[in-house]
């Protein structure tokens, strides 16, 4: 029950912020990604920055359960599959996240993203197979590892470096780069000049 | 308008804390599986069926890693799937608050009909194969932009980085192709 709770809570927030920050709106996403208005992007780095060191600063200070951590496999399909999510981000505008909260605040096309979601997503269950027998969901490098070894947790280091040093190391990188990264990196088209 | 971008991602990353502090990362393309499984499980009973350790499926992808799928299937209302649930409600309310959408962005967004025109059936056909693509991928590669990008990479997890590296890598050519015009 308390769980329940948690979920509607916590969810609640993220949906809300997800609006707030414009994730769900698919004009800054198409301005994201073709680089005429990183805001949203520097929001995200901002966000992986500010948790990633509340996190591995909690736990270094005993406030947070190091197994709460859940770490995904990195697997050839992972790069396969973000190639894929990356293409369908860019033409939708949206991700199955933000897709949820953009039909829940108002957009119609939203919903067609939802429907296709659902085909892709049961067109993947009948075809997991041939994939698990391709070999490219087998973990590389150790499958679920985080990049340094994080002291009381399951997942294994990539290198020996102290996980939870290297992991506000990182968060203070992303908080750097979401400052230094401009506002806009292609250039605004000019318009026609008018003949002299 | 959104918030500023600090405001807005000191926000976002305050959320991804409070989930990973009180509960665990925050995820959501498996969501889209759990409720193709439910519907799946409406139609054909036989789809989901529960076992002396647990639960098991017809589908080898619920069925695996010990039928975890198959469980939430069984048991909607679980964590996760009331998760995605609040996360519509909060971006209706958020929405709500704010003064409720533009007419003109219910149906497509300006950056859409500034380069493909305004015609619906066209901007609901292609939403709806990146929909298929986007899910797809996000099932190949084991999360999606939350689950793998954010929570991922604020872990420190080397899945997260593979991840936004492909994402990346085809977000940006694909939008630069397509998005020409500003609007």
């Amino acid at each position: 029950m308390m769980s329940i709770v948690l979920a509607i809570v916590i969810g609640l927030a993220f949906g809300a912020v997800l609006d707030r920050v414009g994730a769900s709106n698919p004009n800054f996403i198409g301005k994201m990604l073709n680089l005429t208005n990183l805001n949203l992007a520097k929001s995200i780095m901002l966000a992986i920055g500010i948790g990633s060191v509340l996190m591995f600063g909690g736990q270094m200070l005993g406030l947070v359960d190091v197994g709460h951590m859940s770490v995904k496999s990195a697997y050839a399909g992972v790069f396969i599959g973000g190639l894929m999510l990356g293409a369908g981000w860019a033409l939708a505008g949206y991700c199955p996240g933000t897709g949820v909260v953009a039909a829940a605040s108002g957009r119609k096309d939203a919903l067609f993203f939802i429907a296709g979601g659902l085909l892709g997503a049961a067109a993947y269950m009948m075809t997991y197979p041939a994939w698990k027998n391709s070999g490219l969901l087998d973990g590389f490098a150790g499958g679920k590892v985080t990049l340094g070894t994080v002291p009381g947790a399951k997942y294994d280091g990539l290198t020996a470096f102290p996980g939870d040093i290297l992991g506000l190391l990182l968060g203070a990188v992303f908080i750097a780069v979401a400052f230094a990264l401009p506002e806009r990196i292609m250039t605004a088209k000019s318009k026609a000049q008018p003949a002299e | 308008m959104p918030l500023n971008w600090k405001a807005g991602g000191l926000l976002l990353g305050l959320v991804f804390f409070l989930a990973v502090l009180l509960v665990k990362p925050i995820g959501v393309s498996t969501q889209f599986v759990i409720l193709d499984g439910i519907v799946g499980d409406a139609v054909n009973s036989e789809l989901v069926t529960q076992t002396d350790e647990g639960y098991t499926s017809t589908n080898a992808y619920l069925a695996k890693s010990n039928g975890k799928y198959a469980k939430s299937v069984a048991n909607p209302l679980n964590y996760s799937f009331v998760f995605v649930l609040a996360m519509a409600l909060g971006g209706f309310l958020s929405m709500r608050l704010r003064g409720g959408l533009d007419q003109a962005e219910r149906s497509m967004p300006a950056l859409w009909r500034a380069n493909f025109g305004d015609s619906t059936f066209k901007r609901y056909a292609l939403v709806f194969l990146g929909g298929f693509v986007v899910l797809y991928g996000a099932r190949l590669a084991g999360g999606c932009t939350s689950g793998h990008m954010m929570s991922g990479m604020m872990q420190t997890s080397l899945s997260g980085y593979v991840f936004a590296a492909g994402a990346f890598a085809a977000g940006v050519p694909v939008s630069l192709m397509l998005f020409k015009k500003e609007a």
